[in-house]
């Protein structure tokens, strides 16, 4: 397709303009966040290209606050008409709101620049380049093993992101970022079964992603499934691989926002400072990593990004703050209020969750578990976890491990038991971290976990 | 009805589309707004308002789909778009058919939720928040939320339609906690709909009533057990049961990829002669239903299973197109920025014969699920896992203790073959339903129905 085109509105001064229109319609305090996503998604199935997707979206969110209570309107209009109608907006839903001491828009701090948020490649690569990649990507499954029986989905998307954010306390700033990736749902057939297995990269821009490794993963991983059966019922000890750990730390993650910890709906409130992990599990946020695609130098309400330990000699640390949350139990932001583009107001999560790598390889880490089961995939999170109580039950599949190595494939089994009694129980972490997009945006190693209930046949 | 494009505009759109060639071309213009507030601590929050327009145009040519949406409605942006989608097409110039209006009757809305004042909606929590709380003194926290959404939508294609359609949404929905010394328990309920404020003018505290009994109870449950054995799965939202199990594996699009478990399986016996199942996005009022659906076909009664075969695939346009049958109606997109794909409506498993205290009483022992919190599926495997958010024992024909952290598993078509029961107690629930990136509202409904056997994986030995 054709070079993306740009709508001509800047970000930054529609931003001031919102600021300035929500003051005049008698706002005391207002905050804008506009945003532009250009993007492309290219989808192939069977050597053919399926979809191709170019795309542009461009919108605002104004928070306004009146007095102590705030409200927001998010919308596509960015011309001046269009914005003083959302700042309009925004000041009548502050309206319904109720009071709330703590509800204020933050004061601007120095921002530091940060480097390494984009690839030229992105803009770079045409469309039949990057259409060529996802080729690549469902020719390598296929070539991997005559037992790979096709490929569900193979699909290499991009987005270059662009932010500004402006306040009536004299917040003014912007950054760009962009990020890409790539993956595939090989499917594999063999003694009478099917199986699907997932392969996939990120990177900042295309010419960093391997298609290759994307599409041998998929392949491996489907393939290593055939012939799976229902593993015993029981506790035994299991290695969480990274995609898994990742889904985990995400939970956790979740479970450390301040807003969850102070409304008592979370299985770590009131446990600051308690011993929350084993010595081998240590856990951060880290908003300024450049692997992380959730990094920026400011997060959602303008605050600087910045590193903060959470778990750390298996004590807990401390909690992700945005400011108002912070301003709760006066304390300072820890700049993780987070948007999912500009149609969200900012809340508390973590961007990116760092779980600290060990000194075994994952050779070792099975060896060490001896027996037990090594979990490659979990389903039903949203629904089979409870994050206020941290009880959990999911379903899984993966390796029997059997003497120390890797055995038989295993599936339709559930793992069960309480977040904060797994991390407790964490006895290794592997020395293989990797970057991972779930959980939100998540680096962890393979962790090995002492117990962990199984319910199989 | 509101057209969000003039007829001229859109044929000049599909034109552009269609200049460098495809067989097929379609533009889809949205408006979408809507409002959601909350309630916690007993304070009214996080209050936001959104409005967003735009227009989604794609050309078919082969097995490719060009796609392109721009924000706004502007003629120039969407002939600019629909330039984009064609521009990697190398063909001569295709023709579309002229453009003929199609009439629309929307699913009807008697009290449009923008005409209500915010003020009310605020008040309603606020009731919410009361009726729940006085339930009792072990609900240690409440919060609720509503959400009311208009999508106004025009869509035009190369075959000559031209129609639209207006949809309103309202929901409500609690989640409490109840903390008894150190055991934490969680409840959930919801109420939506296809209609506007109305929904509401019954009784909606009992939703929060319903949520706060929930957790409640489960402040004396024990943990779940594990193991194989007869699951009684509770009506209306365990219909996510036959969603998961069923509904999305017969989405054309997984049969046409070899990505189901129910390929070949047409015409075949996959479940006992007691069971049928529709999907239907007419069910008046109903969350998943609509007028038409995101390709302009009118919503239809899709009969997919009949005494226990399996009798019809759920078809979007080119699903429809490539196996040379009608579509079913079935092609839904989450917004104006999404390419349109195979979904399900409103789906169900239609009544049955026994009543619910049967079908326990006939259990020696094994595991009642009255709610699910959610569910997921492979559709390739057919491997689904269902967290069960409210769920008891069942002790000689007897249902006893509830447990907590209960997960049911399996695979499809043998759990589907597994169903010994079905009730006669029928109504239906909503659920969001997500996809390939989208979500998408739909309606699950059921009687209760016993699965023979299934996997109940828990913590208890």
């Amino acid at each position: 397709m054709s070079e993306q085109h740009l709508p001509s509105v800047e970000l930054s001064p529609a931003a001031g303009r919102a600021v300035e229109a929500a003051l005049a319609a008698g706002a005391s305090a207002a905050e804008a966040y506009a945003s532009r996503d250009t993007g492309r998604e290219v989808r192939v199935h069977g050597g053919e290209v399926e979809s191709l997707t170019a795309a542009t979206q461009t919108g605002i969110g104004i928070r306004a606050w009146d007095g102590h209570r705030v409200g927001y309107a998010y919308g596509t209009d960015l011309s001046a008409a269009g914005v003083a109608a959302l700042a309009a907006r925004a000041a009548e839903m502050a309206a319904v709101a109720d009071e709330d001491e703590f509800a204020a828009p933050p004061d601007p701090a120095e921002i530091e620049a940060l480097a390494g948020l984009d690839s030229p490649s992105v803009g770079e690569w045409s469309a039949g380049r990057v259409a060529e990649l996802a080729l690549t990507v469902e020719r390598t499954a296929f070539a991997a093993d005559p037992r790979v029986a096709g490929v569900e989905t193979a699909v290499y998307a991009d987005s270059t992101e662009q932010v500004a954010i402006a306040s009536s306390t004299g917040i003014a700033a912007a950054y760009e970022s962009s990020n890409c990736f790539a993956y595939l749902q090989a499917l594999a057939e063999g003694e009478g079964g099917r199986e699907t297995g997932l392969g996939f990269g990120l990177a900042r821009g295309p010419e960093d992603l391997d298609p290759e490794a994307i599409g041998a993963e998929g392949a491996e991983r489907a393939i290593s499934m055939i012939g799976a059966g229902k593993p015993a019922s029981r506790s035994c000890p299991v290695v969480l691989d990274p995609t898994v750990a990742a889904s985990f730390a995400g939970l956790i993650g979740g479970g450390l926002g301040a807003r969850a910890v102070q409304r008592g709906r979370s299985p770590f409130a009131g446990r600051l400072g308690e011993d929350v992990a084993s010595g081998h599990f240590a856990l951060h946020d880290d908003g300024r990593d450049p692997g992380g695609f959730a990094s920026a130098p400011f997060d959602g309400e303008g605050v600087p990004r910045r590193r903060t330990a959470l778990i750390e000699g298996g004590a807990l640390r401390s909690y992700l703050y945005d400011t108002y949350t912070a301003n709760r139990e006066g304390t300072a932001s820890t700049g993780s209020a987070s948007r999912s583009g500009y149609r969200s107001l900012p809340s508390v999560s973590a961007s990116n969750l760092i779980v600290a790598a060990g000194d075994l390889s994952t050779a070792e880490l099975l060896a060490q578990a001896g027996d037990g089961i090594f979990v490659t995939d979990v389903a039903g999170l949203h629904s089979g976890v409870n994050p206020v109580t941290g009880v959990f039950s999911v379903g899984a599949s993966g390796r029997a491990i059997s003497g120390g190595a890797l055995a038989e494939p295993v599936r339709e089994f559930t793992i069960a038991g309480e977040l904060v009694a797994m991390l407790r129980a964490v006895v290794a972490a592997g020395s293989e971290a990797r970057w991972v997009p779930f959980g939100g945006s998540v680096s962890t190693p393979p962790l090995l976990v002492a117990e962990l209930s199984i319910s199989g046949t | 009805m509101t057209e969000l494009l003039d007829q001229e505009v859109a044929e000049r759109v599909l034109r552009r589309a269609l200049a460098n060639g495809g067989r097929f071309a379609e533009v889809f213009a949205e408006r979408r707004g809507g409002m959601t507030l909350a309630i916690d601590e007993s304070r009214i929050e996080s209050v936001q308002s959104g409005a967003e327009e735009g227009a989604g145009v794609r050309v078919v040519d082969g097995a490719t789909t060009y796609f392109a949406h721009v924000d706004g409605l502007d003629p120039a942006e969407l002939e600019r778009a629909a330039d984009e989608a064609a521009s990697a097409l190398r063909a001569g110039r295709t023709e579309p058919t002229p453009l003929s209006a199609r009439t629309v009757v929307p699913v009807p809305i008697a009290v449009p939720p923008e005409d209500v004042p915010a003020a009310r909606k605020a008040e309603l929590l606020r009731e919410l928040d009361q009726r729940g709380r006085a339930i009792g003194e072990e609900i240690a926290q409440l919060t609720a939320s509503y959400a009311e959404a208009r999508r106004v939508v025009t869509i035009a294609n190369s075959a000559g339609l031209f129609t639209g359609d207006d949809r309103t949404r309202t929901r409500i929905g609690v989640q409490t906690v109840a903390r008894r010394g150190d055991k934490v328990e969680t409840g959930a309920e919801t109420l939506g709909a296809h209609r506007g404020f109305e929904l509401l003018e019954e009784d909606p505290g009992l939703i929060a009533e319903q949520a706060a009994q929930k957790a409640l109870t489960l402040l004396d449950s024990r943990p779940a057990p594990s193991g194989s054995m007869p699951v009684v799965v509770g009506g209306g939202f365990g219909g996510v049961l036959f969603h998961e199990m069923t509904g999305h594996g017969l989405e054309i699009d997984h049969i046409h990829k070899g990505a189901s478990v129910y390929v070949g399986k047409l015409g075949e016996q996959v479940a006992q002669p007691l069971l049928n199942a529709y999907d239907d996005g007419r069910l008046p009022n109903e969350w998943g239903s609509d007028a038409i659906d995101d390709e302009g076909q009118p919503t239809q009664q899709t009969k997919v299973i009949e005494d226990g075969r399996l009798i019809s695939y759920l078809y979007d346009h080119l699903g429809a197109e490539r196996d040379g049958v009608a579509s079913t109606g079935n092609g839904r997109r989450e917004s104006f920025r999404h390419l349109p794909i195979p979904r399900m409506t409103n789906t169900y498993i239609a009544p049955g014969e026994s009543t619910p205290e049967q079908m326990i009483e006939e259990v020696k022992n094994g595991f009642y699920a009255v709610s699910f919190g959610g569910g997921q599926v492979d559709p390739a495997t057919g491997d689904f896992v269902f967290g069960v958010s409210e769920g008891y024992l069942i002790e000689d024909g007897k249902v006893t203790s509830p447990c907590t952290g209960a997960t049911l598993i399996g695979n499809c078509l043998d759990a589907l073959a597994a169903i010994d029961a079905v009730g006669d107690d029928f109504f239906m629930k909503t659920g969001i339903c997500g996809k390939g990136g989208q979500k998408v509202p739909v309606g699950t409904g059921q009687g209760h129905v016993r699965v023979g056997k299934m996997t109940v994986g828990g913590t208890a030995r």
